[in-house]
């Protein structure tokens, strides 16, 4: 069995709401084209999205919405009439062919799920997706259908699994987290910067899961300002013990990139180190616990040319077992890209020593997130004991 | 918003002739910390708190298996003039009352009947939710002149991104008298083009404020 597909088509890129919005899929290019510099993906790793039809869309939402979202993007609704809907906002404006854009990268999360669940390959990863804000009959937070809750429900009908959604996007995976509040066959795990500023405000401790479902949703919010060492330690520790809790028969990760120091939506000092390990024991956990069933999505990352590129090589890479890149960047890819950037890219696969100017904080911040891994982790430790 | 918009309207109620022990008991079996006594016209005579049944009570350390105190009626511990409000009294009063006679449970009554209750976690949970923190969105703080129109000047620059405002709080700057703080949750993931604008207009964003950083 080969280890992994890329799901890929161009038309993802149709999920495109204008040139100066955050969110943008260009971010797919630039990470593919920074794979082929270094030999790392070849035309037949790549398999197609294929689009999802309105029977799989209605696994996790109303047919009211999907009828606004296909209007919408065929002309035939003012922004006025969507607003009810979360869309036409600053936020989640209406473009053309919405609804089939949308449609096509829930599908592309189909098309992964399909690829590990019928054995084509180990691990299969798509990076359109990851829109983890949608909820049942509103677009929220860039996210106008939620692809993991599609392809969740799937694995549940089609496969009968138990599933692992872990989430390390800086923002709180509250979509995903909400569909399956009640369910206790499917565990969400969220990392995220505190919601007492950013988006979308949820995500605390004390979000555990309601009915059969408590104690099947973990949450562990970190302050603005955490580094790498105090974000990887909830990681490690969460991913592990949570694992070992649950025992799932498949991992769906959500790769959000937007916990860099770069990212200027949040405010989380993390580098490329935290986007190098985040794979690596995802990697490891699913061959441990799932029989190496790995499904990756993307999701946030708003510094598309410094950030982000490297991160999803990341993934990508370790599904691969190729050993990570060290030192330079392909010239081709700094040439072919430097000019459209409106910052200086950065040259190496590693970030500069110097990244930011030390903060002050940064020990009681460690140690503030330690405790709150505690409370959050404190379920599983009093079923031990 | 009035009382009768957020109280609780399925009462927990006993009559005056059960004993201390089974009052215990339906304290547990309901998971309530107060009972609601009415007579068997109905009337409300007053309300039976777990605390004054674990004052009568011997302690369980004292070991003390039959001691009268079990079977003695709950007239004894009753509180029969408690404080009460009127279904129709603003949420903000009985707020008041909670925190001035440093009570947890208010009984609602209306013309003698009992007709509903409200205990200060019920009234948090209204609190939560008028700062909008149970709907997605980010917030803003912004320290504002305390002088009339700031806060439509504010808004004017939100309603311009049209994102959609879910609260706003204002409160009192602790470092400068003649300032406020204006705590807007706005539904929407990307509130940069705000701040920028806001910033650009001399608005003192504090974004995001931890202390001791920035």
């Amino acid at each position: 069995m080969r280890n992994a597909y890329f799901v890929y088509s161009p038309e993802q890129l149709g999920y495109k709401f204008s040139d100066s919005h955050p969110f943008n899929h260009k971010r797919l290019t630039l990470t593919m084209d920074l794979l082929k510099s270094v030999g790392a993906l070849a035309e037949d790793d790549i398999i197609p999205a294929r689009m999802a039809t309105d029977e799989e869309l209605l696994l996790a939402h109303d047919a009211t919405y999907i009828d606004v979202v296909k209007k919408a993007g065929h002309g035939q609704l003012s922004p006025a009439q969507c607003e009810n809907y979360g869309i036409g906002t600053e936020d989640t404006p209406i473009f053309k062919n919405m609804h089939e854009a949308s449609a096509l990268l829930v599908g592309g999360t189909l098309t992964a799920v399909d690829c590990v669940m019928e054995g084509k390959s180990r691990h299969a990863i798509n990076l359109g997706g990851g829109l983890h804000h949608g909820f049942r009959g509103r677009a929220s937070g860039f996210c106008i259908y939620n692809d993991s809750s599609v392809a969740i429900k799937y694995l549940q009908q089609k496969y009968n699994a138990r599933v692992l959604y872990v989430d390390t996007d800086a923002h709180h995976g509250d979509g995903v987290q909400w569909s399956f509040y009640d369910d206790p066959n499917v565990c969400t795990l969220s990392i995220h910067e505190t919601g007492r500023y950013l988006f979308p405000g949820t995500g605390a401790v004390t979000e555990r899961g309601n009915g059969d479902g408590y104690g099947t949703s973990f949450n562990f919010p970190i302050d603005a300002f955490t580094e790498d060492a105090s974000f990887l330690e909830i990681y490690e520790q969460s991913m592990r013990e949570i694992f070992e809790h649950f025992k799932p028969d498949v991992v769906l990760t959500q790769n959000g990139a937007d916990a860099h120091y770069f990212d200027p939506l949040t405010h989380l000092y993390g580098t490329m180190n935290i986007y190098q390990q985040i794979p690596k024991l995802a990697h490891e956990l699913a061959h441990e616990y799932c029989d190496g069933k790995w499904i990756a999505v993307g999701g946030g990352g708003y510094d598309i040319w410094r950030v982000v590129p490297r991160a999803w090589s990341y993934v990508w890479l370790e599904m691969n077992d190729l050993p990570y890149p060290t030192g330079a960047i392909s010239d081709e890819w700094l040439n072919k890209y430097q000019p459209e950037a409106p910052v200086q890219l950065v040259p190496t696969w590693e970030d500069p020593l110097d990244l930011y100017e030390p903060i002050p904080r940064t020990e009681e911040i460690r140690e503030k997130n330690a405790q709150m891994m505690k409370k959050a982790l404190q379920i599983i430790q009093k079923e031990q004991s | 918003m009035i009382v009768e918009q957020i109280m609780k309207t399925e009462l927990v109620t006993v009559p005056p002739t059960l004993t201390i022990t089974e009052a215990r008991e339906v304290m547990r079996h309901k998971g309530v910390r107060h009972l609601n006594v009415l007579s068997r016209e109905g009337e409300f005579l007053g309300i039976i708190t777990e605390r004054d049944i674990k004052e009568a009570l011997p302690s369980y350390l004292s070991n003390v298996p039959d001691s009268p105190v079990y079977h003695e009626p709950i007239t004894t511990v009753l509180i029969s003039e408690p404080i009460t409000a009127h279904p129709l009294d603003f949420v903000e009063e009985i707020a008041l009352i909670f925190y001035e006679a440093r009570i947890g449970y208010l009984p609602i009554v209306s013309g003698g009947k009992l007709v509903g209750t409200v205990t200060t976690n019920e009234l948090l949970d209204v609190y939560i939710e008028m700062t909008g923190a149970n709907e997605p969105g980010s917030k803003l703080e912004i320290r504002v002149k305390d002088v009339p129109g700031v806060l439509n000047e504010v808004t004017a620059i939100i309603a311009a991104y049209k994102a959609n405002v879910l609260s706003v709080l204002v409160y009192a700057d602790q470092q400068d008298e003649s300032s406020k703080i204006l705590s807007i949750r706005v539904q929407m993931i990307n509130p940069l083009p705000i701040i920028t604008e806001l910033r650009e207009r001399q608005f003192d964003v504090l974004w995001p404020n931890v202390p001791g950083i920035v």
